[in-house]
């Protein structure tokens, strides 16, 4: 790993005022995408802003509809807390499914939807549920915030404070896993909720995307049976040596059903 | 150079490290632990599992600066001065659950938080999801889940002693 300098802030504002002053930069919470990077040297960052003595980035409660989750919250924390597990009950059993148990205990979500790795599980959950990203500038509609592969709408300096989901009428998650890498080769998020239906696809594709075909079977009769019969195309699929982009479409619809019956 | 101060296994150290200096650097290094093993370059391994204020984390793939103020528990600082293994420990030994024994130290401490995090009790489909972080290229799993499931009825006193492996 190339060295470099440690900042702890203990405000927002300090961490911006670093991050905005230097470009390389970087930010710090869980570390468990970003240190792995480090350590292969695919990343040569000046200064690593450690977040995690900042307050403001920690919590999770429910406020009135919505369930606010800050920045730090870690997989391991999402996935006990009772106020997510009475609220949105999908979110919680997806954040027990990230990675392993020592990287629930460092990793964080805020951390994982500012990264968007397309295998990433969180990502699918934000759109999935149209939550809306605050961060220390302004509030983004999850369907403005992923553009893509590692992509997002921050600007550079721009940190994620919060998240907040829309409590759901119902929602379900479903994911195959790599045997090896326990990365997602296909999961679908699916949920109803006041503003409509919405199913979500992640680690098929170069980022999450809507499935539109399958929202509109669900919107009419919310049943596995519904989404059975809807294929997903593989154009712009992923495709490697752990699965066709043919594979990973035709995963899919497979994880569309479960991902229903797991709504209930 | 910057200073961190931990408590690892009950006793205070300030150690100048780098900006990228990792825990299990600091460790092994700067203090000799070198119970605590490193197995891979990828966060996958597990071996270097140690436990920072009472959460299983992998060692590798955490600052030592992030460790400011942390108390640290390694395999090293389990068994009591008088030699008495922990129930964990112990179990590893009367089921086997190792050959090469280079995993062992991240199994152990993995296993201590899983069974600690359980008090209910845990399946054994249960003890092999939590095992999900840590490796063992050696001995297929078997003893190692064994070993969980007689320590666990130790550590939460339901069994005064741990039951004996079968012949």
């Amino acid at each position: 790993m190339y060295d470099f300098a440690y900042h702890k802030p203990t405000t927002v504002a300090d961490a911006v005022k670093i991050l905005s002053a230097d470009p390389e930069a970087r930010p710090i919470s869980g570390g468990q995408t970003l240190l792995p990077a480090l350590k292969h040297r695919l990343n040569k960052p000046t200064a690593v802003v450690d977040l995690s003595g900042i307050a403001e980035l920690k919590g999770i409660r429910r406020e009135g509809d919505r369930l606010v989750i800050g920045a730090l919250a870690k997989h391991g924390e999402v996935a006990n807390s009772p106020e997510v597990k009475a609220a949105i009950p999908a979110l919680a059993q997806m954040a027990s499914t990230i990675g392993d148990t020592q990287v629930r205990n460092r990793g964080t979500i805020g951390g994982s939807v500012s990264n968007n790795d397309p295998a990433a599980d969180y990502p699918a959950a934000v759109l999935g549920l149209d939550a809306t990203v605050v961060t220390d500038k302004r509030r983004i509609a999850a369907d403005d915030f992923f553009q893509g592969m590692f992509t997002t709408a921050l600007e550079p300096g721009e940190l994620l404070v919060a998240i907040e989901f829309p409590i759901p009428e119902k929602a379900g998650y479903a994911k195959m896993r790599n045997p090896a890498s326990r990365y997602v080769m296909a999961g679908v998020f699916v949920a109803r909720t006041k503003s409509g239906t919405r199913v979500v696809v992640n680690g098929a594709g170069p980022g999450v995307f809507r499935q539109a075909e399958m929202e509109t079977a669900l919107a009419a009769n919310w049943s596995a049976d519904a989404v059975a019969g809807v294929k997903q195309s593989p154009d712009g699929l992923n495709g490697d040596i752990h699965g066709s982009a043919e594979y990973r479409a035709h995963l899919v619809t497979v994880m569309a059903k479960r991902a229903v019956a797991n709504a209930g | 150079m910057p200073q961190v101060t931990l408590t690892v296994n009950g006793a205070s150290h300030t150690v100048e490290v780098e900006g990228r200096t990792l825990l299990v650097e600091l460790l092994r290094e700067k203090l000799r632990l070198t119970g605590t093993h490193v197995g891979c370059d990828t966060s996958q391994c597990g071996a270097c599992v140690v436990h920072v204020n009472g959460d299983s984390v992998k060692s590798c793939t955490l600052l030592a600066l992030q460790a400011d103020g942390a108390e640290i528990t390694t395999i090293e600082g389990l068994a009591k001065p008088d030699g008495t293994l922990h129930p964990m420990q112990e179990a590893f030994r009367e089921y086997h659950a190792l050959q090469c024994g280079f995993c062992t130290p991240g199994m152990v401490m993995s296993a201590i938080d899983l069974v600690q995090k359980h008090p209910q009790g845990l399946s054994e489909k249960e003890i092999r999801e939590g095992l999900e972080g840590n490796l063992c290229r050696c001995t297929g799993y078997h003893n190692i889940v064994k070993a969980i499931a007689a320590a666990q009825d130790v550590m939460h006193g339901r069994r005064a002693e741990l039951a004996p492996a079968a012949e």
